[in-house]
């Protein structure tokens, strides 16, 4: 009977054609991602205002030239890298050292570490209307800390001087527990005979965290700064919820400023050249970090 | 049952009997506001499918995008009653409004044929008609074949129905004879003043008529109310903070947004004249505006007047109306008057939103849709949903003259009536028709937050503005 099965699949697939059928589940992914990355390209080098239909026309790559003299590109840009830079830099400072904290196996750690893991549930856009519930001068918990605080006239969101802080407090809210979970596992999973050789030698703590922990530990640490770099130059949510870009144009981020010039301006060659020049920055940060981690792990095998 | 009743709605209906003689004949009868209503539907239902074949469709269906509205809970609780007529079927999809419009547009750009109709702002068809995703409905209104003869489309209020057609020419009038009728008027908002009368009261303030009044009736109520600011108006990095109080003020002030030389459009927010409304208009948020004013959208400018944290709003009537109903802690406590903030002007010019009715272009039956269209449009539903629902503002004559809708208004919200028709003559769309509207509102939007935030001072913050505009009307070619 299984004999009969295997040859009846057998005749159905022949073997020259059953490589190509394994590998097209893969091949119809690729496809997926290539046809809107071809279209959008298409679309970013052409003149496309669906509101001026009458208009459209190749422009080759003049929307790119323009965003050179255009202050609100350069002020997009500027905003992009500070927003992702400065979450990844405290959310992976928050993270190590919480994961430090937590680093010895007990009952009490295992289950702080899972407690602490419960904003990661949280839908990055319903966490930005939590704490705009939270921000809201009327009733909102975190002004009222501030009043007491001293801190009178403090606006969070609805302000240009501190939209930033805000927007930049959800997130660290929200992704510092993936910064301590990946950070957590690096260290549960370092060998423990350095250590212990460190601890023989009377090598005080501090000197064992910058000279081994922490040079073991960057593989892991580039890792997770990768996925969140990542994924922080491309934020929207959390900005788009809390104050639609603003004030001004305070937070216009990419993803923002693509999304309202294709939903709201309906500007499809901007709104697409913003969004390829997106996909070069991710492309270049996620090169430099792979090429890094790459030469720590060569390194940490020449050392081995 | 109802039998006398009927027989006087019928009177009615064949010009037996005038208005004010129904009323009294029905109050006789001991038949409430509601039930009167529910009857005159009914009949005027029945009166109408004796002149029109509304059964030509019977057994099509048709399929509607809706935005989470009062207006769309009206149609549905009397959907049976077109069902009934027609004997077709009408199904829908409704969405919140944060993410209806993004829902419409990746219908209407992927020429998706689901959906038949749907609700839209008549800015919106700025775009649509445009990019050819919406029919001109004229076709459809004067073809009498297809639309019943008491459709009475002359009966929707000028301003509202000129403001949905636009002949498609950058700067073109709104409602000019070569016009095309993108969208049909449903219902629809004047930007008036509505306003808590217990704390203008209790400070000792009048009911401000001007903006300079304004400005100082704001700072008085706050200054004499603990825990509530004077003034609410929206302030989000949104086009919909530049169109209700904002605009229809401005307009007051004879101010525009774009200059329009032969068909060359520029940028007119930088004259004397805007400079020095800006300058009182971010004066007065400074001052009397909410703190967080920057993320306020409709939202939080009602329900900070519905909370009792904010003295009044400059904004849509009928939030006010909806903010003086339900479980608001204020309701029952609001009151309304109209505004006209230039001192100079003989009334109000509100700017106006009006939630509309489209035919999408890829509907396959456009025939079918528009029976819909009118019925949903039509006077009896109009009737219906103002006088037994919350469909207000309703864009017919004929319904703001019913004196069971006026009585209802007159009870409830004190000053309603008589600010809509202090109003009426003057409501329009103020904007200039034009491709980049949302591009001009939202930066004029960033800009005034810049400014509130005091980033730029007001008179380089709007030449920046007027500059930026002209750049990018050149580059879409049309200065």
């Amino acid at each position: 009977m299984t004999d009969t099965l295997t040859t009846r699949r057998r005749q159905l697939i022949s073997p020259r054609a059953l490589p190509y059928v394994l590998s097209l589940p893969a091949l119809l992914v690729c496809i997926g991602i290539l046809i809107p990355f071809v279209t959008a390209i298409y679309y970013s080098l052409q003149r496309y205002r669906m509101s001026q239909p009458w208009n459209r026309g190749m422009n080759w790559g003049e929307n790119y030239v323009k965003f050179l003299t255009d202050s609100d590109f350069w002020n997009t840009l500027k905003v992009s890298l500070v927003y992702a830079g400065s979450t990844v830099v405290l959310e992976l400072l928050l993270g190590l050292a919480i994961a430090l904290l937590l680093k010895k196996r007990s009952t009490v750690n295992n289950f702080i570490s899972i407690m602490l893991l419960l904003p990661l549930m949280t839908a990055p856009a319903l966490a930005a209307l939590m704490f705009k519930l939270m921000t809201n001068p009327n009733f909102g918990i975190l002004s009222y800390f501030m009043q007491v605080i001293g801190f009178e006239d403090f606006r969070w969101g609805s302000s240009p001087d501190t939209a930033l802080f805000t927007v930049i407090l959800v997130d660290i809210w929200v992704y510092t527990p993936f910064m301590m979970i990946l950070l957590l596992a690096g260290l549960r999973s370092l060998p423990t005979q350095p250590f212990e050789a460190a601890a023989l030698d009377g090598v005080p703590q501090l000197e064992q965290f910058w000279r081994i922990t922490l040079p073991m530990l960057m593989p892991y640490i580039l890792t997770a700064a990768l996925f969140r770099l990542l994924d922080s130059i491309q934020q929207f949510d959390i900005i788009y919820a809390m104050t639609q870009g603003g004030p001004g144009d305070t937070l216009m981020v990419f993803q923002v400023e693509a999304y309202l010039n294709f939903f709201q301006s309906t500007n499809v060659g901007r709104s697409a050249a913003l969004l390829l020049i997106l996909w070069a920055i991710t492309y270049v940060l996620s090169n430099i970090f792979v090429k890094n981690w790459l030469r720590l792990r060569e390194r940490a095998k020449g050392g081995a | 049952m109802y039998e006398k009743e009927k027989d006087a709605i019928g009177a009615f209906l064949r010009g037996e009997m005038d208005r004010r003689a129904l009323i009294r004949r029905l109050g006789g009868l001991g038949v409430t506001a509601a039930s009167a209503g529910t009857l005159y539907n009914m009949m005027a239902t029945s009166a109408l499918a004796a002149d029109f074949d509304w059964q030509k469709h019977k057994g099509k269906s048709v399929k509607l995008l809706l935005n989470k509205h009062p207006y769309t809970d009206a149609m549905i609780a009397n959907l049976p009653a077109f069902k009934d007529l027609t004997g077709m079927d009408v199904s829908y999809d409704i969405f919140p409004e944060d993410v209806y419009f993004d829902k419409v547009t990746a219908a209407l750009s992927s020429r998706s044929s689901e959906y038949d109709a749907f609700m839209t702002g008549a800015y919106m068809t700025w775009t649509y008609g445009p990019a050819g995703w919406i029919v001109d409905h004229n076709e459809w209104l004067s073809d009498s074949s297809k639309t019943n003869p008491n459709y009475n489309w002359d009966d929707m209020l000028e301003g509202v129905r000129k403001s949905c057609a636009w002949n498609g020419v950058p700067g073109g009038e709104l409602g000019s004879a070569d016009a095309k009728q993108w969208c049909i008027p449903w219902g629809y908002e004047q930007n008036n003043l509505t306003f808590n009368a217990a704390m203008f009261e209790k400070a000792g303030v009048k009911v401000p008529t001007n903006l300079d009044e304004m400005l100082e009736a704001a700072a008085a109520v706050q200054a004499g109310n603990d825990g509530v600011y004077g003034v609410g108006v929206r302030g989000s990095r949104s086009w919909a903070t530049i169109h209700p109080g904002f605009l229809s003020a401005y307009a007051n002030f004879g101010e525009a947004d774009l200059s329009n030389d032969g068909g060359k459009l520029s940028a007119a927010m930088n004259t004397a004249g805007s400079k020095e409304f800006h300058s009182k208009w971010v004066k007065m948020i400074q001052e009397s505006g909410a703190s967080d004013w920057s993320t306020h959208t409709w939202y939080q400018v009602g329900t900070d007047l519905g909370a009792g944290k904010s003295a009044m709003i400059f904004d849509a009537d009928i939030l006010g109306y909806f903010m003086n109903g339900g479980e608001n802690a204020m309701a029952g406590q609001l009151a309304f008057a109209p505004f006209a903030a230039n001192p100079a002007a003989s009334a109000p010019t509100p700017n106006i939103w009006i939630w509309s009715l489209a035919m999408s272009k890829f509907s396959k039956d456009l025939d079918a849709t528009w029976y819909f269209m009118q019925w949903a449009s039509g006077p009896e539903h109009g009737l219906f949903g103002a006088t037994e629902m919350d469909f207000v503002n309703p864009v017919r004559k004929s319904v703001w003259d019913s004196d069971v809708f006026r009585e209802r208004l007159n009870k409830n919200y004190p000053g309603y009536v008589e600010m809509h028709d202090v109003s009426a003559p003057g409501a329009s769309i103020k904007f200039t028709a034009q491709p980049l509207f949302f591009d001009l509102t939202t930066e004029w939007a960033a800009t005034l937050q810049r400014m509130v935030a005091n980033e730029v001072p007001v008179d380089e913050g709007l030449d920046q503005l007027a500059e930026s505009m002209n750049s990018q009307l050149t580059e879409a070619g049309l200065r």
